[in-house]
């Protein structure tokens, strides 16, 4: 433990003391001491006295602490994951203590996005509660002279059953850590039947602190003697400061100093933006004095992007053909031989994260090493891009892992943590680094404008007989290698090689595009404009043949069976699971559909004038999704959502009460993009800058009332935080069509205007 | 020299007059339960009370709150929880949590002008507060039942 270390936490943040002058005041600002782990030298798991696993440890006392290793940032990871282990534990989870990780290579990966941290922890987390469990068994065992197989636990006690003698997790735990760590294959998992927590819905473990203020955010990370920094970015992507004022901010009380930084080396990756930070003891005096440093700006290449030409550019390549992603017979031979064809055009717009946080982070650097507090979805990450930005070894950066005021995929990225440990050390203090509202929107990792193209041949009955879709959208790589311009296999994956359809002629292709804005993972990705031109154009079709829109969903989908995608799609990687144990299940698709449209009345129920129903499916992140969206539209084309009616089949579900929560945040996340999501650039500088030209859904343009139906299911857990929201947008749009004639091909609606 | 009170506790700030309150109470006194969203009265993530009623603490300076009360969420619950914070921990309302503090401030608001509130009362009371994780519908049914409770 060193004590340099140890002497930082110390100094106010982990015990919350705060001291402003001869002021001091005793504020706690973290929910308890374990918030985040004490030192690098190990967490109170490894201090523990019986640990059998870098997930957990149990003390004398009875206190079992156990690891989180992913982030929270609202979807529940930090509760969930941990109850995995508690469950198997047959821990009382009201004598359990959670842990942040901090960013370690030992925990595996870290990366909390892509829906995956249950899934990925399952395994792991049983193991490691089945083998503490079976050392306590053993340390019963042997205390009494009995054997093991007539001792079985009970709840944080051991009993032998014959005689009914019982004894403490706490009482063992010092026995237990003297006996051999068992291996995998000596484990045994309880049954589905005797789970305790698994399946039943358990709260937020910091819901108290979460409604008294008490949660520690990244926001509200503090050191003795931080100063706060505020950092004007190159309003173009690439830009360059050629000159700025560095007197003129320090008139504004409270600034301290102005400091250049750096602009990055392409790609741009996870590196800062360059620009000028300043220093100033409050964040207000910081933002304040940004006005005053009248930057001259080399804009660089990227001053020539322009929305409104670039979106012309997408929806020609998109006529084009393009790289071929996946191919079922002869779209060609097909459409050759003519009939009935049906053609479309979709668009999505740049879309911002716009957490409630803005990006922060507050970073101590001291000889050599830096301490970094980041409210981050990958804190592994911050330690090799701070370590590359400072040219320090990773292992000599500490991060700490706040509570995430929201991530949506933003925080995956962590250029605002490698900015405060440039400044921490350019100042020679502990650094906050705020970013604005302003500074969100105008300088994100955005989610991809996308343009989409559709043509299918259709028969007599309005069946396609030949399909043909074809996207085309800057691609995430874009952010980390150069001349990047096609998507890779993940994002093709991403609802566009998997559409399971059952057509005969089938082909997807993917058309090239150049960034010119930094392009980043978004809460479900791709997903989102390959669900909205499928999900759309199916029921295009379906309205063109006259028929009911779930009938002819459910015929597109086909029979029950198992789709072999990688067999037409050879890249297709199912969001890395391995396709025996998440197979691509048309029978499951087909049971969503069924649910939401039962659970909505479909077909049973008259729907007024202006009003309609409307359905899209989608599976994304191994979850099957169905929503069927009820909307009005009045005369001016206002448009309220007044019930959503959602079915989910996500295998088995961890935290049905999290997983509910999911499904109703993704219902209004969606309203978002369906309403009014846009960023756009002029001479490529972003036009919106907060909540009132880059609007997000309130609570009166939300739906009224998301109802949740989750499949009952033994398949392996699958994705909750992201499946939500791909089938959104198109089941709203879907739903406007039924009520009004008119087919919304553009989002979000203020530009495309259903009012017309 | 301006006076402020801030939960209960008088204070002095010679500090930049045009200092919003928002800055004074998370930066100055360290009370970091109110929280920064947008800088520009559009989110009610900064929502404090000022006399009793919600304001937004981001486009109020510490001038202009001189003389009055404030109370931050740190001390809404001094005598234990607030009827509207028990009913937010009974409908697990937050997610992420980051704009719960001003969605309770306000919420506390609301029904202290209107007790017994409506649909179209609490979207008018509340939908100047943004929550992006999209809990709308889970504070909605906890303020009705907050509104149950003290009725
Ligand atoms: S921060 Fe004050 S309203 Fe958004
Ligand atoms: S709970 Fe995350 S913004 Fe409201």
């Amino acid at each position: 433990m060193s004590d340099n270390i140890l002497n930082v936490s110390r100094r106010g943040f982990l015990q919350g003391i705060v001291s402003t002058g001869a002021l001091v005041l005793s504020v706690r600002m973290i929910p308890e001491v374990l918030w985040a782990a004490e030192t690098s030298a190990g967490s109170h798991a490894d201090r523990a006295v019986l640990r059998p696993s870098v997930f957990v440890g149990i003390d004398t006392d009875g206190t079992v602490y156990l690891v989180a290793h992913r982030s929270e940032m609202g979807t529940s990871s930090r509760t969930s994951v941990p109850l995995i282990l508690a469950d198997e534990l047959d821990a009382d989870w009201k004598r359990v203590k959670i842990e942040q990780a901090m960013g370690d290579p030992r925990y595996g990966s870290q990366d909390t996005d892509g829906s995956h941290s249950v899934r990925d922890g399952f395994t792991t987390m049983r193991e490691a509660g089945a083998t503490a469990r079976l050392m306590l068994t053993q340390a019963a065992a042997q205390k009494w002279g009995v054997p093991v197989s007539e001792c079985e636990s009970d709840l944080h006690v051991i009993v032998h059953r014959p005689s009914k003698r019982k004894a403490g997790y706490g009482e063992l735990a010092s026995a237990a850590a003297k006996l051999p760590v068992p291996k995998k294959e000596d484990l045994q998992f309880k049954p589905k039947s005797a789970w305790r927590y698994i399946g039943k819905g358990t709260s937020s473990y910091d819901l108290v602190d979460l409604c008294t203020g008490k949660a520690g955010f990244g926001m509200d990370a503090r050191l003795d003697g931080m100063v706060y920094a505020s950092i004007e970015h190159p309003p173009v992507l690439g830009g360059k400061v050629k000159s700025y004022d560095e007197k003129a901010p320090l008139q504004v009380k409270g600034v301290k100093q102005t400091i250049p930084i750096k602009p990055f080396t392409p790609p741009h990756h996870f590196q800062p933006l360059g620009g000028v930070a300043v220093i100033a003891d409050n964040s207000w005096a910081a933002f304040q004095g940004r006005k005053k440093l009248n930057v001259a700006w080399d804009n660089g290449a990227n001053a020539s992007y322009n929305s409104d030409q670039y979106k012309k550019e997408l929806q020609d390549t998109a006529r084009k053909p393009g790289k071929v992603v996946r191919n079922i017979g002869d779209v060609d031979t097909a459409f050759a031989k003519g009939g009935k064809v049906i053609a479309a055009d979709y668009y999505v717009p740049l879309l911002a994260h716009a957490t409630m946080e803005p990006p922060v982070a507050l970073a101590d650097y001291r000889d050599g090493k830096v301490t970094v507090w980041a409210p981050t979805q990958n804190p592994q990450a911050v330690q090799e891009t701070v370590g590359e930005e400072l040219g320090i070894p990773k292992e000599n950066v500490t991060c700490h892992v706040t509570l995430l005021g929201g991530g949506f995929g933003r925080k995956s990225k962590p250029d605002y943590a490698a900015e405060a440990a440039i400044l921490s050390k350019a100042v020679g203090k502990p650094v906050k680094v705020v970013w604005s509202r302003e500074d969100d929107i105008k300088f994100g990792y955005y989610h991809a404008v996308a343009a989409m193209y559709m043509k299918a041949l259709v028969d007599e009955k309005g069946k396609p007989t030949a399909w043909l879709q074809r996207s085309v959208f800057p691609p995430i790589g874009s952010t980390f290698a150069l001349n990047t311009t096609y998507g890779d296999a993940g994002e093709m994956g991403l609802g566009w090689t998997d559409l399971p359809f059952d057509i005969p002629n089938h082909r997807a292709e993917n058309g090239p595009a150049e960034n010119h804005v930094r392009i980043g993972w978004f809460r479900s990705v791709a997903n989102i404009y390959h669900a909205f031109a499928a999900q759309s154009f199916a029921n295009e079709l379906a309205h063109a043949s006259g028929r009911d829109s779930v009938e002819y969903l459910l015929e597109l989908i086909g029979p029950a069976r198992i789709i072999d995608v990688k067999a037409s799609a050879p890249d297709y990687d199912n969001y890395d699971g391995s396709p025996a144990e998440y197979p691509l299940d048309t029978a499951r698709m087909r049971r969503v559909v069924e649910l939401a449209a039962e659970k909505a009345g479909w077909g049973k129920r008259k729907m007024g004038k202006g009003s309609g129903m409307g359905i899209a499916v989608h599976r994304s992140f191994l979850t099957y999704v169905a929503t069927v969206a009820e909307v009005e539209v009045d005369d001016k084309g206002e448009v309220k959502i007044p019930a959503v009616h959602t079915a989910v089949d996500a295998g088995t579900v961890v935290n049905p009460e999290a997983t509910r929560a999911q499904f109703e945040g993704a219902a209004v996340f969606g309203t978002s993009i369906v309403r009014s999501g846009a960023i756009t650039a002029k001479n490529g500088v972003i036009e919106q800058s907060n909540f009132h030209d880059y609007p997000v859904a309130r609570m009166n343009e939300a739906p009224y009332k998301t109802s949740v139906y989750m499949v009952d299911s033994d398949a392996p857990p699958a994705g909750v935080g992201e499946p939500g929201v791909p089938p959104f947008a198109p089941a709203v749009c879907n739903a406007i069509f039924a009520a009004t004639g008119k087919r919304i091909r553009e989002l979000p609606l203020s530009k495309s205007s259903a009012n017309t | 020299m301006m006076q402020i009170k801030v939960n209960d506790v008088a204070r002095s700030f010679d500090g930049d007059p045009n200092l919003p309150l928002l800055w004074y109470l998370r930066d100055v006194l360290g009370l970091t339960g109110t929280k920064f969203g947008c800088g520009m009265a559009l989110c009610g993530a900064c929502t404090v009370h000022q006399d009793g009623k919600a304001i937004r603490s981001c486009v109020t300076s510490v001038s202009a709150a001189a003389g009055k009360e404030i109370t931050t969420i740190e001390a809404i619950s001094k005598n234990g929880l607030h009827v509207v914070q028990q009913k937010w921990i009974e409908y697990n309302v937050p997610q992420c949590g980051y704009c719960q503090s001003g969605q309770i401030m306000q919420a506390i608001s609301l029904l202290k002008e209107k007790p017994r509130p409506s649909d179209e009362d609490i979207d008018g009371g509340m939908s100047g507060n943004i929550c992006r994780c999209g809990t709308y519908q889970r504070i909605r049914a906890a303020i009705k039942a907050a509104a149950g409770e003290q009725a």
